[in-house]
């Protein structure tokens, strides 16, 4: 055979290509690495996903409805529960918008105190993340080390307000003076307890040194080089246009923070830098978070240092209605921008209570961002927006 | 020039360090962790104090206190003097399948009957045997520690 | 001793020594990782140290239900577990455990080339436990394991060849023997191919970093999803076995099995050489519990890219090193 027809023969063998059917995969509702009752109907090819498409509304509890009936003390305890991992986060715009509503002036000691427990629910939410996307990706052993400082942030928490995660710490006016309500001498003053300051500051020295420790580990790892970088670049116009918001955000290079924005608690006193990264992949994004912990931890022994004294909680009535009105209250939570509408009638509970969570607009960029990626490849992008359920399904 | 140890290499070594370390945790049941005295066990209830104003089974976010109560007279003190109507519990079951612990209940008693109580032990075989009565929530009364001393402000 | 009595006990001794050397290395994984994790593994079945804590699980399996799912192919899936278990069993017929006849089962000629050969039926079970399950992550997870296993012989086959043009044989105790001979084992040498053969090792038991096929974090288990009770016993029992098995190859072709440094004594023999053994145990749990596991492509191309050029650049240097010195 000459060597023009061997040419011909090896160009038409190349372009004959292999046909093979494409296959519906359902990473279920169930399933390790969905971080919930996420269920994703993948199209794929072999391994490479041709489409994807998120089904939400698996774990909806009528949280809206709910409020509707609920005074604002019972919806306080109620949405701990969105963000699950960091509690106290949670109630804190909802309670400044409503102390907006009321135009309550409240104490510097309470804002203080509450700024300490919200950075450390910070603090112990991006901890689970550090834990937990590493062992998406296979390494068993960050989730050990990241958990066992964690405790000793809980136990801080624990120490103050008598719960671990879902802390209920916030009344309308302030933190919560007293446990009861009566003149009992077995009151409780709910104040900050003897030996908390020298437990929070050990406490932070712990997690910053397990932040170190996990980068000797893990952060450094060419393995996970391999896995996370240049997977999942997210763009700041892709971010911007679905209304990504916080670490994700950050992760693209876009500095913004709602700490230096809004001021709904006295961040403007404490030094601290927001934390970005211009390369806007996966490992982008968990450098980010790990940043964010030492910032945390950071801001938690200034504000322990800085603490003034005074009482906990403003002159508000035994039964509290707020006044007619309506309010748009936004905090930096650790999950993203989380955002209360509040619509008041007067009564003792909202008229109408809208919920905007950070995990929603999160992870409606996710169809987007894995196109023709591979199914492993899947996990470690879901994994690196760091999204809780309970905020997607409310 | 310093020589850059790859991360692969760094890792191995922090697991190795942490193999000869002892261990953090706490072998419950042999040896049991005590909590801070302000954690949210269980709710402890004194019953002389109630009164029966239905203030905390209003308040409870998951309605998990069932109360019925009855108004008793009082003999009065001297004879000819007034009548006292009192309330008398006849029941106040807290359902502990239901309760959040959030402390609604003991923030909003005004004659503090209500108390928390670290105590963490108290699970059961069956769901309906969480439903604690009024003897058993007057047990736990006992084990309220008192107020601690705070951090000078 | 007559040839049928002296097998007959011989392989009573291997079927006895399988799930035991199952029940020691998983042991000691489940306690070298929880000390590497900060936590104490095992603590009440068996006292103080949870010595008993396989056995009981042992015996949780045995007592399950057998489930097999509605969709699938059943004559596959039930003699998936066998095949496996079999590629590694008969591994154990060639591991020398000392000098001598009464130390191995059979000192075949080909005692590594054998090994090599019967080791890749497993692929064969792998991928019909994936087929079978009726499952698409079980699909998936066997397709993985698959392209990864086949693609892992090359490198494996090739770091051993470098071992066996300077022991000059392929019998196992040869190997050991010309170690013993010049006094300091083969790894010294030999250390390019010592890498690529964990590293390739590593791939075909499919532990992490390579562990795609049973990715938990994604497919859940991969192609042992289906899989419950009695059967999962005995894929559990060939991963422990094969890890053993592994183990005892790179420590005879590479370490000088049971000779010590040009020492060889019939009663130390096998503690040398379960020494060496536990040693490479170690680190291959050590491994698993530090490292994310690989991308399937990643895999592929570490294998095709890389494993393969540096294994063939090792024969060539030690066939040009044999024949010059």
């Amino acid at each position: 055979m000459d060597h023009q027809a061997m040419m011909a023969l090896s160009e038409v063998a190349v372009s004959i290509e292999l046909e093979t059917p494409e296959m519906t995969l359902n990473i279920g509702p169930q399933h390790p690495s969905t971080h919930g009752v996420l269920r994703l109907v993948a199209q794929v090819d072999g391994e490479r996903v041709r489409d994807i498409k998120p089904v939400i509304g698996y774990m909806h509890r009528g949280y809206e409805k709910i409020s509707e009936v609920r005074t604002y003390p019972q919806i306080t305890a109620l949405i701990n529960r969105l963000d699950w991992v960091a509690g106290y986060a949670n109630e804190i715009p909802f309670i400044v918008g409503a102390e907006r509503l009321m135009e309550l002036e409240v104490p510097e000691r309470a804002q203080y105190i509450r700024l300490i427990l919200t950075e450390m629910a910070r603090i112990s939410s991006h901890l689970i993340f550090c834990g937990s996307y590493p062992l998406e990706l296979g390494a068993g052993t960050p989730m050990f080390f990241a958990l066992r400082e964690r405790e000793r942030v809980l136990d801080l928490m624990e120490s103050v307000t008598g719960g671990r995660f879902h802390l209920n710490f916030n009344r309308l006016g302030g933190v919560k003076p007293a446990a009861g309500a009566g003149s009992s001498t077995r009151k409780d003053v709910q104040d900050l307890p003897k030996g908390f300051y020298e437990g929070a500051r050990d406490a932070m020295g712990r997690v910053l040194a397990v932040c170190d420790e996990l980068d000797q580990l893990i952060s450094g790892n060419e393995i996970l080089f391999a896995r996370t970088k240049g997977v999942g670049v997210m763009t700041p116009e892709q971010a911007a246009a679905y209304g990504v918001s916080g670490p994700n955000l950050r992760g693209s290079g876009v500095a913004f923070d709602l700490r230096k924005v809004e001021h709904y608690l006295p961040y403007d006193q404490l030094d601290f830098n927001v934390v970005t990264r211009h390369q806007g992949d996966c490992y982008a994004r968990y450098e980010v978070r790990v940043d964010e912990i030492r910032e945390s931890a950071r801001m938690v022994i200034q504000a322990i240092d800085s603490i003034p004294s005074g009482p906990l909680q403003a002159k508000v009535p035994k039964i509290i209605k707020v006044p007619k009105g309506e309010t748009y209250m936004r905090a930096e939570n650790p999950k993203g921008e989380m955002g209360y509408y509040i619509v008041s009638d007067g009564g003792t509970g909202p008229y109408r209570l809208k919920i905007r969570t950070a995990s929603f607009s999160n992870i409606s960029v996710l169809s987007e961002l894995m196109e023709g990626v591979l199914i492993p490849d899947i996990v470690a992008i879901m994994g690196s927006f760091d999204f809780v359920l309970g905020e997607v399904d409310r | 020039m310093e020589l850059r140890i790859p991360g692969l290499a760094r890792g191995m070594w922090v697991t190795l360090k942490t193999l000869f370390k002892k261990p953090v945790t706490i072998n419950y049941p042999k040896v049991k962790e005590t909590p801070v005295p302000r954690a949210r066990g269980v709710i402890a209830l004194d019953q002389e104090a109630c009164t029966v104003c239905m203030l905390c089974a209003r308040n409870c976010p998951d309605w998990c206190i069932y109360i019925e109560g009855h108004k008793e007279e009082q003999e009065p003190e001297e004879p000819g003097g007034r009548v006292k109507v009192r309330a008398a519990l006849d029941r106040f079951d807290i359902d502990y399948g239901l309760c959040m612990y959030c402390g609604i209940c003991v923030d909003v008693c005004p004659f503090d009957a209500l108390f928390w109580s670290p105590e963490y032990e108290y699970s059961e075989h069956e769901v309906v045997d969480l439903l604690h009565d009024k003897e058993r929530l007057t047990e736990w009364l006992a084990t309220v520690p008192p107020p601690q001393p705070l951090e000078p402000s | 001793m007559p040839f049928g009595l002296e097998l007959a006990i011989k392989l009573v001794v291997i079927g006895a020594l399988i799930p035991l050397t199952a029940l020691v290395l998983g042991y000691a994984e489940l306690k070298i990782s929880a000390h590497m994790q900060s936590r104490i593994g095992p603590y009440f079945a068996g006292g103080r140290w949870g010595w008993a804590q396989l056995l009981a699980d042992g015996v949780k399996f045995i007592q399950k239900e057998d489930i097999i799912p509605d969709n699938a192919d059943r004559p596959v899936f039930k003699v998936a577990p066998v095949l496996v278990m079999i590629s590694t069993a008969t591994l154990f017929v060639i591991l020398p455990f000392g000098p001598g006849g009464g130390f191995i089962v059979r000192d075949l000629n080909l005692g590594i080339f054998y090994a090599l050969a019967i080791s890749s039926l497993g692929t064969i079970g792998v991928l019909m436990a994936g087929w079978s399950s009726g499952n698409k992550y079980s699909l998936m997870g066997g397709l993985r394991a698959a392209g990864q296993l086949i693609a892992y012989e090359l490198p494996l086959v090739l770091a051993v060849v470098g071992v066996v043009i300077q022991a000059g044989s392929m019998s196992m105790q040869g190997i050991v023997e010309a170690q013993i001979a010049q006094g300091w084992p083969y790894v010294f040498t030999q250390f390019v191919g010592f890498f690529v053969f964990l590293i390739a090792g590593l791939a075909e038991l499919s532990r992490t970093p390579f562990d795609m096929p049973l990715a938990e974090s994604e497919l859940i288990s991969g192609y042992l999803t289906e899989y419950s009770g009695f059967r999962f016993l005995f894929f559990y029992l060939a991963e422990y076995a094969s890890m053993f098995a592994l183990a005892a190859i790179a420590s005879t072709l590479f370490l000088g099995g049971y000779g010590f440094w040009g020492v060889s004594a019939s009663w130390a023999g096998p503690i040398f050489f379960v020494g060496k053994i536990l040693a490479i145990a170690f680190v291959i749990i050590w491994l698993r519990w530090t490292f994310p596991r690989f991308r399937e492509d990643q895999l592929q191309s570490l294998a095709w890219k890389w494993l393969i050029p540096l294994s063939l650049a090792n024969i060539l240097a030690t066939a040009a090193f044999k024949v010059v010195f």
